[in-house]
């Protein structure tokens, strides 16, 4: 692949329309990105996007965001993560400025209200299909100290509100621990 | 001043939520309903309804929102910017080790340790949505006639939905917002 003024304006709408067209978050847009970068375009290699991913998967962050970042730097380094972040974040921050514009004037609208209010409702039951869905495999291997963590974590969060980042730093700790006994047995 | 709180508040946000997408709910939350009252937990509920329908990452929608609402679209480029950077360190330093090294076995622990405390976070972020969707006035002493009675039947007809026919949340969230109109006017 040649980088000249098309590549990276390729680029720039491979992710604009990927990041405009994605509804649902991270979990869509990455099998899309796969599409588009390796079967389309073949600009990279099947084992090297999942390992790109995995990178996307591993870091903090919401996982399109990191993905765009990581196949950006793989493609062209610096200039490439440029790109491919405006090309990702573009289409959100566009329609959400407009939307809430729309929502200032619209807040005190009985009908709208109406309409948020059952849509909240949804996305309660959306926010608890997920948390189920998470769950299920400690369930169902019985991983007791996956189990163990998660109760932990909620009781120092909800009961004693200690500060979210400290509870994240434990856990990772405690993760490195359990992961480094269990491949020693 | 107010550029630099949006900033470091967005940095927080996208350094720790690990996890992507829910995950960043408790630390959107803590920032901008908690920390610094950007936005009421109603206003939350509603920019969190409103991005479950629109295309992009909550974390960005909320920065996005959060900005325009505190400092004009100014405001919203700062916390996008913000809500990134950890993400583009983060991330530059992992693909350089992984070109190095070709591995990355530490991180499988810190993430075998991080996932359940991620979905314990989800968790109490879906207890205070469901408090403000089914409890509006939570400052009245009277929980029983407080109660918002079609919030309960719609939450629970709609996870029952979910979890039966893994229907698309966009469906369930537009369903929800009709029923509920439509049964204001009967």
């Amino acid at each position: 692949m040649k980088k000249n003024y098309n590549f990276y304006l390729t680029m720039f709408l491979s992710t604009f329309f990927i990041s405009a067209f994605t509804f649902g978050g991270g979990y869509v847009i990455v099998p899309l990105m796969k599409r588009k970068f390796v079967d389309d375009l073949h600009w990279i290699e099947e084992e090297e996007m999942l390992n790109l991913i995995a990178i996307a998967q591993a870091a903090p962050g919401a996982v399109a965001i990191n993905g765009a970042i990581s196949i950006g730097y793989r493609l062209a380094g610096l200039l490439g993560v440029m790109i491919t972040i405006c090309g990702t974040v573009l289409p959100p921050f566009i329609i959400i400025s407009i939307l809430s514009v729309a929502y200032q004037s619209v807040k005190g609208n009985l009908i709208i209200q109406l309409i948020l209010q059952g849509m909240q409702a949804g996305v309660v039951a959306v926010v608890f299909d997920v948390v189920i869905t998470m769950i299920t495999p400690f369930i169902k291997d019985k991983r007791v100290d996956s189990i163990i963590i998660l109760m932990i974590s909620i009781i120092l969060t909800a009961v004693f509100h200690i500060n979210i980042g400290i509870v994240l730093l434990i856990s990772g700790i405690i993760g490195i621990v359990l992961v480094k006994r269990k491949s020693k047995i | 001043m107010i550029y630099i709180q949006l900033l470091l508040s967005f940095i927080q946000i996208g350094l720790f939520s690990f996890g992507g997408g829910y995950a960043s709910l408790p630390f959107i939350q803590n920032q901008v309903v908690t920390k610094h009252h950007w936005l009421t937990m109603k206003e939350f509920a509603d920019i969190i309804t409103i991005s479950q329908t629109t295309p992009g990452p909550i974390a960005i929608n909320a920065a996005t929102f959060v900005g325009i609402n505190v400092a004009g679209i100014k405001g919203a480029i700062v916390a996008t910017i913000g809500c990134v950077l950890p993400s583009i360190i983060i991330i530059l330093f992992l693909s350089i080790l992984y070109y190095k090294y070709r591995g990355l076995s530490f991180m499988d622990g810190i993430l075998y340790g991080l996932r359940p405390t991620v979905i314990a976070l989800i968790a109490i972020s879906g207890f205070s949505l469901l408090q403000a969707s089914v409890l509006p006035n939570s400052s009245n002493t009277h929980i029983l006639q407080n109660l918002d009675y079609v919030s309960i039947v719609l939450i629970v007809g709609a996870l029952y939905i979910l979890r039966k026919y893994k229907t698309n949340p966009i469906y369930i969230m537009l369903g929800a917002g009709i029923i509920r109109l439509g049964l204001y006017f009967i």
